[in-house]
C-alpha cells in the first residue's frame, strides 16, 4: 500500500468506477450533512468575526472532504487529535455546534472557560477531541504516546492525529513520527496539504516530492490521497486505522487539498494567493464532487439538499444566538485549573483582584467573595 | 521628521539598515510577500529581493539555529519569530547556542544577530498570542533582551541591537504596534543599549516599566499628578544588560518604587528590579518596593482586561506606598 500515487475514488463528475463504498445510505447522508454544516458554521462565524461579536475564526471552506472522509474512519471510542482547521471532525462525531460556538464565543459555558482562543476546542464527549494548542505540531508526540498507551494497556483503540502541511516542519512532526515508527504506536498521521501555511507555498516548506514520502524516513507507509475526494480520504484513513488494530504500526497520509480563504480572519490571502490557483481550486469543490456521488447514487435530489441545509443553517444559527446570550466566564476561571489545589499566592491573587473589581463595582465580582 | 506608529518605525529600522548594509537579511515565517503577520516586514522582499527578506519554512528551531550559522559566517540576520509564545521550540538554539557560543569558543565564534519578535496581551489573543516571556531570557548570560515603548526608540534600539556583536532578542509589544505614534529620524541612527529612558520626572514615587506599561504607568502618574503626587517614570528599554546605575539613581530620587510588568509576578523581571534596590540602596526607601504584574497563571482569553495591569492598578500601588 506503499505509494505516492494520488489515490482517487470519486470522479469530477461523480463516478465511481470500479468502487464499491461501505458505508450506508444513511452514513452517506450524514457525510453529506456534516460538511454542509462545517460550511455553515464557517459562515456564520465569518460573519460574527466581521460584526464584531467574535474576536476571531479560522476558515475551513475547501477541506470538508478531508475533515469529514478522516473522522468517518474511526469510532466514538477512538481518540481524535484535531489541528485548529477541523470543524468537520468535531461535526461528524455530533459535538452538538452549541458546545463549539461557546469555544467561538470564550463564553461561561465553554469547556475551557473562555481561557482559550476561538477554534481552540476541548471535548471528551462524544468522542475525545483533544484540547487544541496554538503552538504548531505540539500534539502530534502525544497522539503518539496516547496511542502507545492503548496498547501498553491492552484497549483496542486509535488515535486520529491531524496537522496541516506546515506542521511537518514542526519539531513534534519529527519527533512523534520517529516514536511511533520505533513503537509501531497504533496511530494515523493525516497531514492536511492545503497548499498553504498561512502565506508559505508548500513548495517553501519542503524540498521533498510532497509530504507523504516522508513517512519512507520513519519506516512507516506514506499514502498520498485527493483531499477534495470524501470516499478516497475515508477508504485511506480506514485502511490505516485497520492497519494500526492489527499492530501493524502508523501510517502518515497526505490529504492534498485547499484552504479556500484566508488562513484565518486576520488575513488577506489575496497578498499571495494568485488568483488562477483558486479558480482553478474552485472548480474542485468538494462538497459538489461529493454531492455529484450521491446524485449518481440515486440519493442527492434538490429537495434534500435544501432540507439539510435549511436545518444546519437553523441549528448553527440557533446555537450562534444561544452561545451569545451567554455570560462571561466568572472571574475565578483566571485562577483555577492552574493546579488541581489553588496554591496560596493564587488565592490570594483572586482575592486581590475580586477586592479589587468590586470597589471599582464592575459586576465581574459577583457577590464579592472569592469563591475558590 | 516624519511621524510614524512603533511598527512603521521596525519596518523603516529595518529598511534604513538593509540600504545601508548588505549584509542585514531578514526572515522568518511568512515575513516575505505577506510582509509579516503584523506587516513589520512589509514591502522587503518588493525592494531588497527575495535573497535579502523571505519566507521560512515553519520551524522556530530551523529559523534561530540557522541564524546563527549566518552571524557566525559574516551576514546580519535579523530573524522573526511570529508570536513570542512560538520561541519556545527555539529555546535551546538561543539558550544553549547563540547566547554561549562567543564564551565556549573563547570569542572564537560569535552570533551577532538579533530575534525579533512581538510579545504581550492585548489583542484577546488567549493563552498563546499573549505572553511576556521576558524573563526566561533576562536569566540567560550572553543574551540581551530589548524592549522599546515609543517609535523612536523602537527604530533607534533595532539598529543598535543590529549592529550589536552579541545576539539581541528584541521584543515588540504588540499591544503598542498601531496605538502609539511619534516622530522618527529618517537616517540611521541608534540609540545606546544598556540605558534606561526617564520619561517623566516627580519626586514622590519612582515607577519602572517596559514596553506596554509605559503608556499605562504614564496615564497612572498623569492620574497621581491630579491627587498631588509627582512620579518619576523610568522605562528600563534595555532588561539585559540593565542600566543599574541608572535604576539606582531613579530609586535613590524618590524612595518610593514601583515596578509595573504584565508578565507573571513569581521570578519575574520585577523580583529583579527589588532585590537591586534591597541590595543597594534600601537605606534611602521610604516603603517597600511594590509590584503591579500579571497573575502567576497562563494568559486568559474573554478576561484578559482583567489580568492586564491597568493605570488604576498602577495608581493603587503608586498610593500604596504612602501607606507605610
Ligand atoms: C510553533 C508555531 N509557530 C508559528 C505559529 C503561527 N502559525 C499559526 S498557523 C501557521 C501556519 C500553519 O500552516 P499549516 O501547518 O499548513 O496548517 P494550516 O493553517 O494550513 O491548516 C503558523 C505559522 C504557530 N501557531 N506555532
Ligand atoms: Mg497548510
Amino acid at each position: 500500500m506503499d505509494t505516492t500515487e494520488l489515490l482517487k475514488v470519486i470522479e469530477p463528475d461523480g463516478a465511481t468506477p470500479g468502487f464499491d463504498t461501505d458505508l450506508s445510505d444513511a452514513e452517506l447522508v450524514h457525510c453529506y450533512r456534516t460538511m454542509l454544516a462545517v460550511r455553515a458554521f464557517d459562515d456564520v462565524c465569518m460573519k460574527l468575526q466581521r460584526a464584531g461579536r467574535i474576536g476571531f475564526s479560522i476558515p475551513n471552506k475547501g477541506i470538508e472532504a478531508t475533515q469529514v472522509g478522516a473522522a468517518s474512519a474511526i469510532d466514538k471510542t477512538d481518540f481524535l487529535f484535531p489541528s485548529y482547521r477541523d470543524f468537520g471532525m468535531a461535526l461528524y462525531h455530533r459535538v452538538p455546534p452549541v458546545e463549539m460556538m461557546h469555544n467561538m464565543f470564550g463564553n461561561e459555558l465553554d469547556s475551557a472557560h473562555g481561557r482559550q482562543m476561538p477554534v481552540h476546542f476541548s471535548f471528551v464527549d462524544p468522542i475525545r477531541l483533544y484540547s487544541i494548542s496554538s503552538p504548531i505540531g505540539t500534539h502530534i508526540p502525544h497522539a503518539v504516546g496516547a496511542a502507545h498507551a492503548f496498547r501498553l494497556k491492552g484497549e483496542d483503540r486509535v488515535c486520529l492525529v491531524s496537522f496541516g502541511d506546515g506542521g511537518t516542519s514542526s519539531l513534534g512532526f519529527h519527533s512523534g513520527l520517529n516514536f511511533a515508527g520505533v513503537w509501531k504506536a497504533p496511530v494515523v498521521f493525516l497531514c492536511q496539504n492545503n497548499g498553504w501555511a498561512i502565506s508559505c507555498p508548500s513548495e517553501e516548506q519542503t524540498a521533498s516530492e510532497g509530504y507523504a514520502i516522508k513517512a519512507k524516513a520513519y519506516g512507516m507507509p506514506g499514502i498520498v490521497v485527493d483531499g477534495n475526494d470524501l470516499l478516497a480520504v475515508r477508504q485511506a484513513t480506514s485502511d490505516a486505522v485497520a492497519r494500526a488494530r492489527r499492530g501493524e504500526g502508523p501510517t502518515l497520509i497526505e490529504a492534498r487539498t485547499f484552504r479556500m480563504g484566508g488562513h484565518s480572519t486576520s488575513d488577506d490571502p489575496t497578498r499571495y494567493v494568485p488568483a488562477e490557483l483558486l479558480e482553478e481550486w474552485g472548480r474542485k469543490d468538494p462538497v459538489t464532487r461529493f454531492q455529484r456521488y450521491l446524485e449518481k447514487e440515486g440519493i442527492w435530489t434538490a429537495k434534500l439538499e435544501e432540507q439539510l441545509t435549511a436545518e444546519v443553517s437553523a441549528e448553527i444559527n440557533a446555537a450562534a444566538k444561544v452561545a451569545e446570550g451567554t455570560g462571561q466566564p466568572g472571574l475565578e476561571t483566571i485562577f483555577s485549573d492552574v493546579y488541581a489545589d489553588l496554591p496560596t499566592h493564587l488565592r490570594k491573587q483572586g482575592e486581590f483582584l475580586f477586592d479589587l473589581t468590586a470597589r471599582r463595582g464592575d459586576a465581574a465580582a459577583g457577590d464579592g467573595a472569592f469563591p475558590l | 521628521m516624519p511621524t510614524l506608529t512603533l511598527l512603521q518605525a521596525v519596518n523603516d529600522g529595518l529598511k534604513s539598515v538593509m540600504r545601508t548594509d548588505p549584509d542585514v537579511l531578514v526572515f522568518g515565517e511568512d515575513v516575505g510577500l505577506k510582509g509579516g503577520v503584523f506587516l513589520a516586514t512589509e514591502g522587503l522582499t518588493n525592494e531588497f529581493g527575495k535573497e535579502r527578506c523571505f519566507d521560512t519554512p515553519l520551524s522556530e528551531d530551523g529559523i534561530i539555529g540557522t541564524a546563527i550559522g549566518m552571524a557566525m559566517n559574516g551576514l546580519r540576520p535579523v530573524a522573526e519569530i511570529q508570536f513570542q509564545d512560538f520561541i519556545f521550540p527555539a529555546f535551546d538554539q538561543i539558550v544553549s547556542e547563540a547566547a554561549k557560543l562567543r564564551y565556549r569558543s573563547g570569542g572564537q565564534y560569535t552570533a551577532p544577530m538579533v530575534i525579533r519578535t512581538p510579545y504581550g496581551g492585548g489583542i484577546r489573543g488567549g493563552l498563546y498570542h499573549s505572553q511576556s516571556g521576558e524573563a526566561y531570557f533576562a536569566h540567560t548570560a550572553g543574551l540581551k533582551v530589548v524592549i522599546p515603548s515609543t517609535p523612536h526608540d523602537a527604530k533607534g534600539l533595532l539598529i543598535a541591537s543590529i549592529q550589536d556583536p552579541d545576539p539581541v532578542l528584541f521584543m515588540e509589544p504588540k499591544a503598542l504596534y498601531r496605538s502609539v505614534k511619534g516622530e522618527v529620524p529618517e537616517d540611521v541612527y541608534t540609540v545606546d543599549l544598556s540605558t534606561l529612558r526617564r520619561v517623566r520626572e516627580g519626586k514622590d514615587v519612582t515607577i519602572f516599566c517596559y514596553g506596554a506599561m509605559v503608556p499605562v504607568v504614564e496615564k497612572a502618574a498623569t492620574q497621581a499628578a491630579a491627587k498631588g503626587i509627582e512620579c518619576t517614570v523610568v522605562d528600563l528599554r534595555t532588561l539585559l544588560p540593565l542600566d543599574e546605575d541608572g535604576v539606582l539613581e531613579a530609586a535613590k530620587s524618590t524612595g518610593r518604587v514601583v515596578v509595573v510588568h504584565e508578565a507573571p509576578r513569581f521570578c519575574g523581571y520585577g523580583a529583579e528590579i527589588s532585590a537591586l534596590i534591597a541590595e543597594r540602596c534600601i537605606e534611602y526607601m521610604e516603603a517597600p518596593v511594590k509590584r503591579v504584574t500579571g497573575f502567576d497563571t497562563p494568559f486568559p482569553n474573554t478576561l484578559e482586561h482583567h489580568y492586564l495591569p491597568d493605570d488604576r492598578r498602577v495608581l493603587d500601588a503608586i498610593e500604596q506606598t504612602f501607606e507605610f
